[in-house]
Order: structure tokens, then sequence, then C-alpha cells
């Protein structure tokens, strides 16, 4: 590990979508205006397909290598050397970001093919996909940056991507308000993370060692320990709080998960990118890049966990009772990235990745199958509006199917194999608490999930005739990813199967030399192990599904428990709050945005009274002084100037009469000089 | 008086030549006499000069500036010559009293 394989590949997995970015913003316009959208298509998805062909190609090559020298460095060439800081532009590929690299690539790529049908109807066709190659390339920067500054670029870089892309269709306000909206919460964790970035080199630097480099901060982190930070937490702790607290802006945790379900707003294939496959991992990545540090601050481990099963239930709670299908896909969304930080925050780092792996399989598919579903739809989102689709498009519902399936947690499709994972792994590390959110999470996920699939593929079509008569199934770009990803829902997850049915986990193998530090492989391994209990509690999770499924096939399949009925049992109370979504977006505008606009007002009430007061008091002294200055100087100092002219004029006027003329008369004039001159002299001296 | 030329011989004959010249420019109305009035009262200095410089210590400084003054004489004078033909030709004559039209 100290000496990493050099190589010079990863560079051109990073800069390709950037070529493609640049091709698309500089001369897109011209080239879609010249030769037709198919040459941004062969671009746009070309550079990513190429990026992900090299990806693969480096994956051979890593496993090729022995497990302990998976590691391989493309330094490019300095960047910032200054006060001790050295930073190089340098990609570093290990296994945790040689997983993220693909699924990067990969899932992104075939989300750039759907989009070529998706999107094609679009004016701004070059735009959209300079902004996705852009987003692609600030996704790998971040992911295989080498030091924490390069990531950080890479982070903002995705966040004014995300930004772009959730107001990608300007002209309608609410979609710009909500980019806004993104843009301006990841602010607050991007702020957090900043601090840790700072506080982190600041406490490095203090030992001795002051570097950002990733591999250098593992090889000194453990001197930080027992050191005092701020605010009565020791460093460690200090600064993994805080990178937490970016994590929870970039991964839409709480309480910061807000944006996400208003970035919906932006086309469907930019959710299933960036709002579910890609971006919001950042953080999870974030969190298991940096386990070394985690785990020597366990107070900020319990916090992680803690939050994540929190938001994992909370946000399952409220994908209940929404009729957006693409709302509920968001909340799904924000659940299962809590399930990703639970599983990271009770020590099993693999799983979490795992997770997001998986996620990223069976979240896009979902996305893509209801975008081909709005499609079909002439762009209609309520599901209340749909029904018995699945006769009209029968390739989005069975992919679509296979995802539900998955993300329910039914085995062997892919989420079974990492969110069983995560909630047997919480209870084995004697997270019991979380277990238990996580559990009710996963039966919930199930419910909402084929409230979903009944809502909009079974029953009688809702909908206008019009809208009848125009459902088709979606054209083959869309299609044939429907049928990669749902195959990657179905099998994605057979890398890594639980311990009580097989033992055949490569993608834990594949991983473990970047979680192995001393610290990290005690807590990874502490905790139980026992095969009974897992499948036991395995059974347990599975009666969960069972159970939600049970209700929602009920409630809206067979329709034999009315839901309104159910709801009005509690007095709905419960239902107008979920429906609400606990009336957080109210609470935050009251508690921050009104204060915050108020505060603005009078801000700007101060800065029009009194500053603009001032200074338009100092122009009018300012303008009075320079009327009395000219004043003095038209006057006085003129008429000095025109008095000394006038005596000069005057006089010569007068002397010119001795000019006569006649030479003779200067000759006399001067020897009559001459003689008094001559005379006087005499006289004195006498 | 004794038959030997003193220096006192030669102050007289610059005396005289000096008021003759100064006559000469005061009474003449014609240009080129004034100016040969100048060359009479710049000759006088010269005699000054040497015979100073033959009676008094110093042996060649007299001298040098006699050579000076000549020096200066001929410049003078073609100077004056030229500004002579100038007024010529401005007033086809060469008496002083045309150029009164120039007074202040």
């Amino acid at each position: 590990m100290d000496h990493p394989v050099s190589i010079s590949i990863v560079r051109y997995i990073v800069v390709l979508p950037l070529i493609g970015a640049a091709i698309n913003f500089l001369a897109g316009a011209w080239l879609q205006k010249t030769f037709g959208k198919r040459i941004i298509s062969v671009l746009g998805c070309g550079v990513v397909a190429l990026a992900f062909l090299l990806a693969v190609r480096e994956f051979f090559a890593m496993l090729a290598l022995a497990p302990d020298s998976r590691f391989m460095l493309d330094s490019l060439w300095p960047w910032i050397h200054y006060g001790g800081l050295d930073i190089d532009i340098a990609f570093w590929l290990d296994p945790l970001s040689m997983v993220m690299t693909l699924v990067v690539t990969g899932v992104g790529g075939l989300i750039h093919i759907y989009s070529t049908g998706y999107m094609h109807e679009d004016e701004s066709y070059w735009r959209f996909f300079g902004w996705l190659n852009l987003f692609t390339f600030a996704m790998l920067v971040l992911v295989l940056g080498d030091n924490l500054w390069l990531m950080f670029v890479g982070w903002e870089g995705v966040g004014l991507c995300s930004f772009a892309l959730i107001g990608f269709w300007y002209k309608v306000y609410p979609n710009t308000t909500a980019g806004n909206k993104a843009f301006i919460v990841n602010r607050i964790g991007d702020l957090a993370f900043v601090i840790a970035l700072y506080s982190l080199f600041a406490a490095l630097g203090a030992v001795g060692h002051p570097t950002l480099v990733t591999r250098e901060v593992a090889k000194y982190a453990p001197m930080l320990a027992g050191m005092p930070g701020y605010l009565g937490m020791t460093m460690v702790t200090f600064v993994t709080l805080m990178m937490f607290a970016g994590a929870t802006g970039k991964s839409a945790q709480i309480p910061l998960y807000v944006w996400l379900p208003d970035a919906m707003a932006g086309p469907t294939p930019v959710s299933a990118l960036i709002h579910a496959a890609t971006m919001v991992t950042a953080g999870v990545y974030m969190v298991a890049r940096m386990n070394f540090m985690f785990v020597m601050a366990p107070a900020t481990m319990t916090v992680v966990a803690v939050v994540g099963g929190l938001t994992a239930l909370f946000a399952a709670t409220i994908g209940i009772a929404q009729n957006d299908i693409k709302k509920v896909l968001a909340y799904s969304t924000v659940s299962q990235l809590g399930y990703m930080f639970a599983g990271l925050g009770v020590g099993a780092f693999t799983a979490g990745v795992f997770h997001l792996m998986t996620h990223a399989f069976f979240k896009a598919c979902l996305f893509l199958g209801a975008g081909s579903v709005i499609h079909s739809m002439g762009g209609e989102q309520d599901m209340r509006k749909m029904g018995g689709l699945r006769h009209h498009m029968p390739i989005t519902f069975a992919t679509f199917l296979a995802a539900t399936l998955a993300i329910s947690g039914v085995p062997p499709f892919a989420g079974f194999m990492s969110k069983d994972e995560i909630i047997w792994q919480a209870f084995a590390h004697g997270h019991t608490v979380v277990w238990g959110m996580l559990m009710v999470g996963a039966g919930i996920t199930v419910f909402y999930m084929f409230r979903q699939v009944y809502m909009t593929f079974f029953g009688d079509f809702r909908g206008t005739h019009e809208q009848e008569h125009h459902l088709h199934e979606s054209p083959p770009s869309i299609a044939y990813v429907l049928v990669v990803l749902g195959l990657l829902s179905v099998f994605g997850g057979l890398v890594k199967i639980p311990d009580f049915i097989a033992t055949f986990k490569p993608f834990e193998t594949f991983l473990e030399p970047v979680f192995s530090s001393p610290l990290t492989r005690q807590v990874v391994e502490s905790g139980i192990h026992s095969r009974g209990t897992e499948a036991a509690l395995g059974f347990v999770t599975f009666t969960m599904v069972v159970l939600g499924w049970l209700v929602a096939d009920l409630m809206y399949r067979q329709k034999t428990i009315d839901p309104e009925r159910f709801s009005a049992a509690f007095g709905g109370v419960p239902y107008n709050w979920v429906l609400n979504k606990y009336f957080v977006d109210e609470f935050y505008d009251f508690t921050v945005v009104r204060p915050y606009l108020a505060m603005t007002r009078a801000l700007a009430w101060f800065d029009l009274h009194v500053i603009d007061g001032v200074v338009n008091l100092v122009a009018t002294v300012t303008v009075l002084v320079a009327w009395l200055s000219g004043l003095f100087d038209s006057y006085v100092v003129d008429g000095l100037v025109n008095a000394a002219s006038l005596v000069t004029l005057d006089v010569g006027g007068r002397l010119r009469k001795l000019q006569t003329g006649s030479i003779n008369g200067y000759l006399y004039g001067i020897l009559a000089a001459v003689m008094v001159i001559l005379l006087v002299r005499a006289m004195l001296r006498v | 008086m004794s038959g030997a030329v003193g220096l006192d011989h030669y102050l007289v004959l610059s005396l005289i030549i000096f008021t003759l010249g100064m006559f000469t420019v005061l009474t003449r109305r014609n240009a080129i006499g004034i100016l040969m009035g100048v060359e009479l009262i710049l000759n006088s200095a010269n005699i000054n000069y040497l015979a100073f410089a033959y009676y008094g210590g110093a042996r060649y400084d007299g001298q040098i500036f006699a050579i000076f003054v000549i020096m200066l004489a001929a410049a003078e004078a073609v100077i004056g010559l030229a500004v002579v033909l100038a007024i010529y030709q401005n007033f086809r004559t060469i008496d002083v009293g045309a150029t009164e039209n120039l007074s202040g």
C-alpha cells in the first residue's frame, strides 16, 4: 500500500465525459442543428460508454494484482503546494473507488442511453447531454480524487450539475425554485464538510503531518487519538461529525433531506442518475472512504447509525401517502440511503457500500420505469389517474416488478442480499433500536412499493380516454435499458450472499483492503457471529416483508380494506400528517426560511435607509463643498491671476513708448546710462 | 617729458580712437558708417589690452583677449552687415532713420 501501482489510464476515464461535455456545450447547438440529434446521442453516450469500458479494463487489471496491492495512482500535475499543503491533481483507484466508478459509468451510461429516447422531443437536447456528461465527470472526480480537496471539487461539481438539471425545464417556475432549494440546502452540508476539511488539516498539521491526501490521512489519523477538538468534543469526533453533516446534505438524510423530493422536478433520467443512483450516494461513499476516522469516534458512529435508521423509517412512512409516482420513489430513495448510513454506522461498511450498488441498480430501474410510464401517459405523474398499465406496457411492468421485488428484499433479488445484511448487522453490533427501525422500515417499504405497483399497473385505467388511446410501450432505447437494469436488479446481488445461506462473498473480499485499518477491522469483526440468529432474524424480516405486501395487496389490489376507512379509524390525523410529510417543510419554512427572509428584508431596509442615507449625505456634503470651492476658485484665484495679467498689460503699454525705433536715440541712452553709472561710482568711491 | 613712448601715450591714442568711434556711431545716419564706428571702438579697446599687457605684469592675457575681440568684431560685422542688408531689402535705404517704423 505504500507503493501504489502507478498507471496512466484513470485520467482517460475521468476526462472522456469532460470532453463530451465540452463539445456539447461549445458546439452542441450547432451540431444538433446541422447534423441532427443523432450525433449528440452518439457523442453523449459514447464518451460514457468508453469510460465504462476503460473502467472494466482497469477492473480486470486490478483483479490480476495481489489483494494487498490493488491501489493504483494516476498523478497528473501538482496543484496546490503552499504552506505544507501538498495537493496534486491525482486519481486514486482502489477497490472502493473501482466499485463506484463502475456504478457511475455503468448505470450512468445506461441512463444516458435511456435519455436518448426519453428526451428525444426536447429542443435543448444538446444542453441536456452536456450537463449529464459534466455530471459524470464531476462524479468521477469526486470518487477518484486522491485527496479530500479534489473530492470536494467533485462534490461541488455534482451539486452544480444537480442544480442545473433539476431546473432543466426552467421555463416552469417551480422547477427553478426546486433547483434553488436543492442547491441552498446542500450549501449547509457543504459548509460543514469544508469545516471538517480545515479542522482535519489543522489537526494533522499540529502533529507534524499537514496533508489532505486520503491515503496519508489514513496513515496519520491514529496520531489524532485523544486530541481535544472544538465544542467540547475530541478532534476526531468533531471532524467526523462535520463530515457526516456534509453527507446529510448531499445524501439527503435527516435533517437536510427536504431537497430531494422537490428535486423530482427535473427530467426523470436526472432523477434516476443523480437523485437515486449516483450523486446522493456521495455521502455514503465519503463515510466509507473515511472509515478509518469514523471508527475512531464511536459517538459519531452511533449518530450515523441512528440518523440512518431514523431516516429509513421516517421517509418510508411519508412514502405511504404520496400520489406522485416519482415522489414515492424520492422518499424511497431517502429511506434507502438511510439504510446505507445505518449500515455504515453500525460498522458494516461493506454492507453499506453493497447496498449502495444494488440500490443503484434497482432504483435506477424503478425511476426509469416510472419515466417510461410518464412518457406513455403524456406527462401525467399522478398515480390516481393510472391503473391497468401492465397490459399496455409489458416490458416496463416486468422490469418494474423485478425492481420492486428487489427493493422489497425478496430473496434472491439484489435488495435482499444487501438490505438483509444491513438489518442483521445492526442487530449483530448491538444497535437493537436501529435494528427495530430498519425492520419496520422494511415492512413499510414493501407496502408503499406494492401500493405503487398496484395503483399503476393493476386495476382499471383511471385517466382520460385520450390518454388511454395514447398508451404504448416505450421505444427500444428505453425498453432495453429497463431490461438490463431489471436483470441487474435480479442477479446483481449474487456477489455477496448472506452467511446463513452460503459462503460466497467475492464483493466483500474485493473491498476488504479498503477497510483494513486495525481499528476498522476490530469494529467490523465485533458483534455476534451466529448463523442461527442471522437466519432467525432474516425470517423475522421476511415476515415483515410479507406483511407489508399483504396489506398493500388487500388495500390496493383486492380492495377488501378501504384505505380511507382505515385512516379514518385513527381519526385521519396520522394520515394527514403523513400526507403532508409531517409538515417538515412548513416547519423549516416557519423556523428558518421566514426568519431568514425577514432578516434579509430588515437588512435591505437598513441598507436602503441607513447606509444609503449616510452615503447620500456624504454625497450632498461633497457637492456643497465643491460648490464653495468653485466659488473661491473663480473669484479669488482667478481674480489674482487676472489682476497680475492686467497690471502687466498696463505697465507694458506704458513702457513700449520708450521703444522709439531710432538707433541713435538708443545709443544716446546707452551713453547717458554709462555716464550716470560712472558718475555714481566715482561719487561713491570718494 | 622724455622721448620714450610709455603707457600714457597708448592710453591717449586709445581714448582718441574711442572718442572718434563714439562720435561716428552717434552722429552717422548711414548704417554702415555706424558699423565702422563700432569697429573703431572695439580697436581702441584692443589697444588698451595690448598696452596694459605690455606694461603690466600679465604677459599673454591681454594679447589673447585682443584676439578674442578681433574674432568678436568679425562676427559682429557679419551679423551687422546681414542686418543692414535686410533693412535695405525692406526699406530700399540704409538710413537708420527708416527703422523708426519699428517703434513700439
